[in-house]
């Protein structure tokens, strides 16, 4: 086997793509089709709380064009990260849509289930022994962490995706995935190189995002060669460029040069990029280094409480030229208000000002109009809901020195003004832990009849 | 002096990984590339973002793609409370500000 072919039919399952493109996509004859389906970047919610990012409805169309071809073409579709966060109840979620298409085209094929959650008491045992290292600039993690932490999840690498397309698997549904790992695993297993299997993985896994123009809803196609691989646009509005695909490398990532994973890392030391006729780029050079032990990365989200939010401007110059201060005033009075409630979190957001940065807003200099997002979280809805509204009827009718205004300081957008938006989750675990080798934390369950 | 922004071809921000922010300036060719790169320097990050040198991870020349690539510690993990931008993709305007 000289060459490899992978289609990627988009950068997250549920992002969509047009039919033309994975068309054109199978036309080349690949040997697989793999998709993504997750990121942690949407933010701590949907890994605590179990649910995807992505609707359901949207997953369920871009899968059913992918088992279609699986099924008709007898070759393997490979999801990574099901559910946008891989815990097992995105597994359940995506699985259930998996077996509605499954029954609906009447058919039966070899499915392998892929779990990543992880046991705390293996992440305790771990901690004992020093083989729980941060990950970056991540917080300490504690025994309490741990135990308040609703999914806990491991990045798996090649090795159980390998196993289980050796156990017969056709469509492999995995949870928490490394990015490249979809694309990488059946070129490894058929003897390719790990170190450019993985690169190009890593490109292929956001589709068309690395062709230009760049589309996160688009098809991208990998051939796999021995000594390189090839990247090739479907869509005849893109096109593969040098810059496009070398720009993609830095792509979330902190070093283009070294990009570690689970087992050891990619070398892009001595990584040369191509450009070749049609649109389309050799990338070649690209090595894997396993490290001395195979680390994975752990991932976890913990419940911190619960909030509410009210929206409203502000176009009074006299009142955005002291909101800063208006805003403490108005935390005063509201913490003296509910003395006995001590443990809330009260924000205001000032678009206009610093909304957008924050503290790292080098010039927080209001425009001639506020936009204020009013955010109380605490440990029930009810608490929070009592605070956003009791802070929202405050700054209404606060009387700030040389106040003109007097029958109101804020302009509502919509009645009611608040709206409670649920449970907050923060990350709370991202480290790395030492394993024997890459299989050991993720069981495989076979469903499906066997080959 | 003249403005990075305006030999640039992208300027943009992003998370690498919740716990850091990163920003990538890609320039259109190899001259453009070598002329700005020495230029920018951790002292510069740490001024544009008034935080300390040492909350500037690294700066990476990545030849391949003409691109000079900024890391620094988010102010706190994406999502925690006072997040202001979970994605981390509207951190980059204080680079436009930067002269080499």
């Amino acid at each position: 086997m000289d060459e490899i072919r992978v289609l990627s039919p988009t950068a997250i399952l549920g992002y969509g793509f047009p039919v033309s493109s994975f068309e054109e996509g199978l036309k080349r004859n690949p040997h697989v089709i793999a998709v993504d389906a997750g990121s942690t970047d949407p933010g701590p919610y949907y890994l605590g709380s179990g649910k995807s990012f992505t609707q359901r409805s949207a997953v369920k169309r871009d899968l059913e064009f992918l088992v279609k071809a699986s099924v008709e073409r007898n070759i393997p579709l490979i999801i990574g990260t099901a559910g946008g966060s891989g815990a097992r109840p995105h597994v359940e979620w995506n699985l259930d849509i998996l077996r509605e298409i499954l029954e609906a085209l009447n058919v039966d094929v070899p499915l392998a289930v892929i779990y990543s959650d992880i046991d705390r008491k293996l992440v305790h045992e771990k901690l004992e022994l020093g083989q729980i290292l941060p990950c970056g600039p991540a917080r300490t993690l504690t025994t309490e962490t741990l135990s308040s932490t609703t999914n806990l999840v491991a990045q798996m690498g090649i090795e159980p995706v390998i196993k289980a397309l050796q156990a017969g698997a056709q469509i492999v549904l995995a949870g928490r995935a490394y990015d490249p790992v979809s694309f990488a695993a059946l070129p490894v297993m058929k003897g390719f190189d790990m170190g450019l299997a993985l690169h190009m993985g890593k490109i292929l896994e956001c589709a068309a995002i690395a062709a230009n123009p760049g589309s996160g809803s688009d098809c991208l196609m990998g051939y796999l060669q021995h000594d390189s691989f090839i990247l090739e646009a479907l869509n005849p509005q893109r096109e593969c460029t040098r810059l496009s695909i070398a720009a993609h490398t830095l792509y979330e990532k902190s070093d283009p040069y070294s990009l570690p994973g689970p087992g050891g890392r990619l070398d892009l030391t001595n990584t040369t990029f191509e450009q070749l006729d049609g649109g389309r780029v050799r990338v070649s050079g690209t090595v894997f280094e396993p490290t001395e032990n195979y680390y994975v990365k752990l991932e976890g989200a913990q419940l911190i409480g619960y909030r509410t939010i009210s929206i409203a401007g502000v176009r009074d110059p006299i009142m955005i030229k002291q909101i800063d201060s208006v805003i403490e005033e108005v935390k005063k009075r509201v913490k003296d208000n509910f003395h006995n409630l001590n443990d809330y979190y009260l924000h205001v957001h000032c678009y206009g000002k610093n909304g957008v940065m924050g503290n790292l807003e080098p010039s927080p200099h209001p425009g001639h109009e506020l936009g204020l997002v009013i955010e109380a979280v605490a440990a029930t809805q009810d608490i929070a809901d009592t605070i956003c509204s009791f802070a929202r009827s405050t700054l209404l009718h606060y009387g700030y020195p040389g106040r003109k205004s007097t029958a109101g300081n804020l302009a509502f957008p919509y009645s009611p003004s608040d709206f409670p938006a649920g449970e907050v989750y923060q990350f709370s675990v991202h480290h790395l832990m030492q394993v024997e080798d890459g299989t050991v934390l993720f069981p495989i369950e076979m469903r499906g009849s066997q080959k | 002096m003249r403005y990075v922004k305006d030999a640039a071809l992208v300027i943009r921000s992003k998370n690498a990984g919740p716990y850091e922010l990163t920003f990538d300036l890609m320039f259109p060719d190899k001259e453009t590339f070598d002329e700005v790169r020495s230029s920018i320097t951790r002292e510069d990050i740490a001024q544009l973002y008034g935080i300390d040198v040492s909350q500037v991870l690294s700066i990476v020349h990545f030849k391949p793609a003409h691109a000079i690539k900024i890391t620094i510690v988010r102010p706190h993990a994406s999502g925690d409370l006072g997040e202001t931008d979970v994605y981390g993709a509207q951190q980059h305007a204080p680079l436009l500000k930067l002269t080499y």
